[in-house]
């Protein structure tokens, strides 16, 4: 009888794709990994919505609009293990630098003071999701059940937990070398 | 015994201290570790971070601050301990804005080389996302205000040549904040940035131009975790 697969579902928020990019990271293990685990919403296999309940879910980035605050809710919705991964997730990391100055002054640095600015507007369509005040790390909208950190989490940390998750065991003292927060 | 030196006990292991030692120094030459940020080696202990907090008896006191006497039984390694240390490291952590990823110091910061011994993963406080200046008006010295954790370590250890003080502190409580006499001819020079920036536990004072040299997994605390050095000599004393 073949074994039921992890349902894993993964997504980028406010993140630069580098933690999606340290997954793919895993390089040959990949292989071993699509044995245990079939990927449901995901850029990975480019499922834009949920097909099914999923066991894990993998969160890059924090939220910074209100399209990362709804994707976020739809993950923890349909994601028995919710996980950050990366200092984006954590913290709200380098987009997170922009919390403290007000609004206006950041939108009329990028839109009309910025050096490299052309056409001077502030953009105001309604499809573009609302900018929420400031960046939110994850677990301060959800409840997150763990963290992985890094800028981005190494490979080896992001197999080591997978491994641990598809296991059943603790996330409880990981491999000093790997743990870290650049 | 030799004369100068008595005895006490740390989580119920016996060791000799010399009189007039802190907790902190005993520990160490007996290859115990006990987690410090503010302590720094022979400078006089300031006791600010409180990173260091042990049980003697009931009470807790700061072991870099505390001398050692005849019979003193000190609690370091509990549970409850542990968890202190963590929660301790965390409020730093969402006090000032730690963003490792773009620091110059990180795998050589001491504050980060912590969190990872306790394996802080997220504060379980929010982060309070302050806003904080950084100074690089001085030819070789940025300060960085957004990381200072205000241990004084500066302010104590990196003085002028004929001893004057060039960092200070302005301000209490909150409010307080480092601040580098500009007007001092010696704060303009490469000695006393490359002090102050071997002398901050954390990546508040930094050193122009010699950023990143070292590659990632080369760096101090990429493979060694801190206070391993100590818990070496442990098997040796
Ligand atoms: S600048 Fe560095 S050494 Fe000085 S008080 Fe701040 S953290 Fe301590
Ligand atoms: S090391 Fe003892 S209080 Fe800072």
């Amino acid at each position: 009888m073949s074994k039921t697969k992890l349902i894993v579902a993964t997504t980028s928020l406010a993140g630069c794709f580098g933690c999606h990019m340290s997954l793919l990271d895993i390089d040959e293990r990949i292989l071993e990994l699509v044995e245990v685990v079939e990927f449901n919403r995901s850029p990975i296999d480019d499922f834009k919505e949920f097909t099914k309940e999923c066991d894990l879910g993998l969160v890059e980035g924090g939220c910074c609009n209100a399209e990362n605050v709804r994707v976020l809710r739809e993950f923890r919705e349909h994601c028995k293990i919710l996980v950050a991964v990366g200092q984006c997730a954590i913290t709200g990391g380098l987009p997170a630098m922009r919390n403290g100055i007000s609004m206006k002054e950041l939108l009329e640095e990028a839109y009309f003071n910025g050096v490299t600015v052309g056409n001077k507007m502030i953009p105001n369509d309604e499809e573009i999701p609302a900018i929420l005040d400031r960046v939110y790390p994850c677990h301060e909208i959800v409840k997150i059940d763990a963290f992985l950190p890094g800028c981005a989490p190494r490979a080896d940390l992001i197999w080591e937990v997978l491994n641990r998750i598809i296991e059943g065991k603790s996330l409880d003292n990981l491999t000093y070398k790997n743990f870290k927060y650049d | 015994m030799e004369q100068g030196h008595i005895k006490i006990n740390i989580d119920g292991r016996e060791i000799i201290a010399k009189e007039g030692q802190s907790i902190v120094q005993a520990a160490r030459d007996n290859g115990i570790f006990i987690p410090t940020l503010c302590d720094f080696k022979s400078l006089q202990p300031a006791g600010t971070c409180r990173m260091c907090l042990v049980k003697v008896g009931e009470r807790y006191v700061s072991a870099c601050t505390t001398i050692v006497s005849q019979g003193m039984s000190v609690e370091n390694e509990s549970v409850e301990l542990k968890e202190n240390r963590k929660s301790l490291i965390e409020m730093l952590f969402v006090e000032g804005n730690h963003m490792c990823p773009s620091c110059e110091k990180s795998g050589n910061c001491q504050l980060q080389a912590l969190a990872y011994r306790y394996q802080m993963t997220a504060p379980r406080y929010p982060f309070s996302f302050t806003q904080r200046k950084i100074d690089a008006s001085l030819p070789y010295l940025v300060v960085e205000h957004n990381r200072c954790i205000q241990c004084l370590r500066c302010v104590r250890g990196v003085k002028a040549k004929d001893g004057h003080d060039i960092f200070g502190f302005i301000d209490r409580g909150g409010a307080i904040h480092i601040s580098v006499d500009t007007t001092d001819t010696e704060a303009a020079t490469e000695v006393i940035a490359q002090k102050a920036m071997d002398i901050c536990p954390v990546g508040a004072l930094i050193k122009k131009g010699g950023a990143y040299r070292v590659p990632i997994g080369e760096r101090k605390y990429d493979n060694e975790v801190i206070g391993s050095d100590v818990e070496k000599e442990r098997d040796k004393v």
